[in-house]
């Protein structure tokens, strides 16, 4: 899901800048406001794991790869706003050194993976476990679902992106100038293989940790 | 032992596990993720080049490119999957490093 240089025209990269810099500022204002000293550590160790978690890509044989992102976890252990932050980090880290989404495009990667995925999740997973007791299984599998839902929202976001290329930029003679896959092309394959495989793994990774820091370290999560 | 240290080890063993991430795909004959395409691939996909993305696409250099050391494309997956360990480890430690740093500066101070 990290759109390399080139697919996305100057138009949607100058735009998804503009926007994320107007969140990012933002989220510092309310992270400065929410975060306490403590839960520094949490934020660290969650961007870390989001770098690590997209590292492990999944085959679908024959075909293509995916990967969770963890941005729904994080959100709901920290918080939406402060997962937005971690999961930048992450984000801008991996295109800078590693080549890994392009360096015009960190403005919508965030936005697809480091705002709708952690905001999307993080009120699924509210609406789904209000009321819940703080050790109950529907919150677990409200994370999970949360989880499911966080990813397909940004991979389909992220199939819009690329799908508006081709009727952005194309030449006089209609070859395209930037992505060549229209909407109906694009919508359908992000949203297809994130629906039916990465989506699940998403949805795994979130319940299991949700589950196992409930257990071992409910202090870690800002609902307390 | 302190949660945060049985997750910075959680983090240790997930960066050691990473290769799977490059193995799996291989093992299975799995491409590139969707839209993620190098310039070959997409002429085979498409039939030309898009002049904007041929343009964009080397727009940069990243020091460690796909996760393994400059020059190493052709060498074996071992090789690989210790590039991809020491990517995690730098990655990683950047990450840390920039978080905590962001996280003093908008952290409450304790009373």
């Amino acid at each position: 899901m990290h759109i390399p240089d080139g697919y996305l025209g100057p138009a949607t990269c100058g735009f998804f800048y503009g926007l994320m810099m107007l969140i990012w500022m933002a989220a510092s204002k309310i992270v400065k406001k929410t975060l306490k000293a403590q839960q520094a550590p949490i934020l660290a160790i969650s961007a870390a794991f989001s770098f690590v978690i997209m590292m492990f890509n999944v085959p679908i044989p024959g075909g293509s790869t995916g990967h969770a992102v963890g941005g729904v976890l994080v959100a709901i252990l920290l918080g939406p706003w402060a997962a937005c932050i971690a999961v930048t980090v992450a984000l801008v880290v991996q295109a800078l050194l590693f080549g890994d989404g392009g360096i015009t495009a960190i403005g919508a990667n965030c936005f697809n993976m480091a705002v709708v995925m952690p905001f999307v999740g993080y009120y699924i997973y509210k609406a789904i476990s209000h009321n819940a007791p703080f050790n109950s299984n529907r919150k677990v599998i409200a994370a999970g679902i949360a989880g499911y839902i966080g990813l397909n929202a940004a991979a389909i976001l992220t199939g819009v992106e690329f799908g508006l290329q081709p009727w952005l930029h194309h030449t006089a003679g209609g070859q395209a100038l930037y992505c060549p896959y229209g909407l109906n092309i694009a919508v359908p394959a992000m949203a297809g293989e994130h629906l039916l495989i990465f989506g699940w793994i998403e949805a795994v990774v979130t319940a299991l940790v949700v589950k196992y820091l409930k257990k071992q370290a409910p202090e870690f999560f800002e609902e307390g | 032992m302190k949660t945060t240290a049985k997750l910075w080890i959680g983090l240790g063993i997930l960066i050691l596990l990473s290769p799977l991430g490059l193995i799996l795909p291989e093992h299975f004959k799995a491409g590139d993720a969707w839209g993620e395409w190098g310039i070959d691939t997409i002429k085979e996909l498409v039939g030309y080049i898009p002049q904007g993305l041929e343009k964009l696409s080397n727009l940069w250099r990243a020091p460690l490119p796909d996760y393994a050391f400059r020059g190493w494309e052709e060498k074996g997956l071992p090789h690989l999957s210790f590039a991809y360990i020491i990517s995690a480890v730098i990655g990683i430690g950047i990450v840390v490093v920039i978080v905590i740093a962001i996280g003093k500066l908008l952290s409450k101070k304790e009373d």
